[in-house]
């Protein structure tokens, strides 16, 4: 899982207007892993995935994918890489097959009638096969989106807001289909906003906000250095004030001095609230309830957005 | 370097496709009009106009050239410019822009698509005129080789046109307001003998002038200028355009943010 597919340095990315999309951004990716990045609207995701796959022209920096310059070996690159953005777009007359097939010749692929069926059969659209895209539901047209850049058996996979407008149910039928993705030997790198998601199926996890990268790391280590656990005990008789054995906790008392409040510090997931529970047992403070709540890659990717850039240093 | 001729292919054969899906639509519309000219001009007009005027050939055989440059010119810019604006609309550019495709494969995909295409229509408006016409062709080789270079030049034309389009409106104004005149200003329906100074030598600044006396000369085996004047006007316009589109193609232009 350590070899390097993708090796971003120094991108940058200025548009005519002078808006500044990306700004010095490093990143690689690891082959195998799925990758996610997370950022707010306007972040510079959908510009991070189009200057790897050719759709824009970087103003500086390099990109290197399977150890080749993305600008100048930009064939032997790209017939490896699979994109499926964000918008639907294709010809909406066509038929499901035929459109699949040219996005495989497209690539420089031989017709394979095969592995066509076998990739309209992974996304449950073989039935449809013949069925103009018109005619198919939102879900569908997006696994025709995905079934498309399958086509050509991409080692490298970006995914730009897979499951943007789809319900809950086909989203987790599309966590699925993107896991069997991985499980095949696919990198994938995708973009989203819901950070279930991300929590949900990636191996690690970026965060970039106005062009720059905050963080990049193992999805587990994220939560563990940033996560933090919040316990809400309620006593059984109220307290007049904390005690001093209980100081290192910084506890706060709430509801007449009923509950005893742990708000939790970076880092200290249920292990410190634990701890505190027995120091609460020990110093002999009787409760009849506790609340514990962890806090989610969705309030670390807040927390980071919101003006914590120092911490990716 | 290595073409992606799959790639290529692949592009020509959908653009066919998407053109014989709708095949009643592309071919009945231009075979009509065609057809009604050929009718009302050719036909019962032509009947009164005097042979000598136009050397030696009727009238209804004069004009059939002209129009089938009209066809030629109109439907290769039209289908070359659609078939490029058309995934720049819906977005689906983005499979194009991050194939291993490159200038060469895609001009070979649309611009070849369209000027068969064009091509397919003139030969069944070439057929059909015989239902009205007596015409012959006197230099059928060059003829042959004549029009495939005229579709191919109109088509790369078309093809600029539909990255140049930021709107449907733009798309058919070029060939409304200026193509379109240009032909009938061209010698579609007459010698330019037979015009007073100084529209004579005013009709001679216009380049689709040219065209169709280049496609006359093949059929009638007579031309109001030099066969080799015309296949240089042809040429050099093929060349222009092959040139602004690899300036488009390396500079990203309309493609590439």
């Amino acid at each position: 899982m350590s070899e390097t597919i993708l090796d971003i340095r120094g991108l940058s990315k200025t548009y005519k207007g002078g808006l500044t999309a990306l700004d010095g951004v490093d990143l690689q990716i690891r082959k195998g892993e799925i990758f996610a990045l997370l950022g707010p609207n306007g972040a510079g995701k959908t510009t991070l995935i189009g200057a790897v796959c050719g759709l824009l022209r970087p103003s500086g920096g390099t990109i290197e994918a399977f150890g080749l310059d993305t600008q100048r070996q930009w064939r032997k690159v790209r017939q490896r890489i699979g994109l499926v953005p964000q918008e639907l777009s294709f010809d909406m007359f066509a038929q499901v097959e035929h459109s699949v097939n040219y996005s495989r010749g497209m690539f420089g692929c031989a017709p394979d009638p095969k592995r066509i069926e076998q990739v309209l059969r992974s996304l449950s659209l073989w039935d449809k096969r013949d069925a103009k895209i018109r005619e198919l539901s939102g879900g569908m047209k997006r696994r025709v989106m995905i079934a498309k850049a399958l086509s050509h058996d991409p080692e490298l996979l970006f995914l730009d807001e897979p499951t943007a407008g789809v319900d809950v149910e086909l989203r987790r039928d599309m966590w699925r289909q993107i896991g069997a993705l991985r499980d095949a030997g696919t990198t994938i790198i995708l973009t989203t906003h819901y950070i279930e998601e991300a929590q949900e199926m990636a191996d690690r996890v970026g965060v970039i906000n106005k062009g720059k990268i905050l963080l990049v790391d193992d999805k587990d280590a994220i939560m563990a250095k940033l996560g933090r656990s919040e316990a809400r005990i309620t006593l059984t008789e109220p307290l007049p004030e904390i005690p001093s054995a209980l100081d290192k906790w910084h506890l706060t008392l709430e509801d007449e001095n009923r509950t005893l409040v742990y708000a939790g510090a970076e880092g200290e997931g249920k292990r410190a609230a634990a701890e505190l529970v027995k120091a609460v047992v020990a110093a002999g403070i009787g409760f009849e309830g506790i609340v514990t709540k962890e806090s989610s890659l969705e309030d670390i990717f807040v927390d980071l957005v919101e003006g914590r850039e120092g911490l990716a240093a | 370097m290595n073409l992606n001729l799959r790639g290529a292919w692949s592009i020509l054969t959908n653009e066919l496709f998407r053109f014989f899906r709708t095949v009643f639509g592309s071919i009945l519309s231009p075979v009509l009009t065609t057809s009604l000219y050929i009718v009302v001009f050719g036909a019962a007009i032509g009947s009164r106009m005097d042979p000598s005027q136009f050397g030696g050939a009727s009238y209804g055989a004069f004009i059939v050239p002209g129009l089938i440059m009209l066809t030629l010119l109109s439907e290769s810019t039209s289908n070359a410019s659609f078939g490029i604006y058309m995934p720049r609309f819906t977005g689906a550019i983005y499979e194009l822009l991050s194939a291993p495709v490159g200038v060469a494969e895609t001009l070979i995909g649309f611009v070849g698509a369209a000027a068969m295409k064009s091509l397919i229509i003139a030969s069944i408006i070439l057929i059909t005129a015989r239902l009205f016409v007596d015409y012959s062709i006197a230099h059928p080789l060059y003829a042959a080789g004549y029009v495939v270079l005229v579709a191919a030049a109109f088509s790369l034309f078309g093809f600029i046109l539909g990255i140049w389009a930021d709107g449907f409106e733009k798309l058919s104004i070029i060939p409304m307001l200026i193509l379109t005149p240009l032909t009938f200003l061209g010698g579609t329906f007459y010698s330019v003998k037979m015009l007073a100074e100084p529209w004579r030598t005013i009709a001679q600044f216009n380049p689709v002038f040219y065209l169709i006396n280049g496609l006359r000369w093949c059929f009638t085996g007579h031309s109001d200028v030099p066969i080799g004047l015309s296949l240089a006007c042809t040429l050099g316009f093929v060349a222009l355009c092959i040139a602004v589109i690899a300036y488009i193609f390396r500079t990203g232009w309309r493609l590439r943010g």
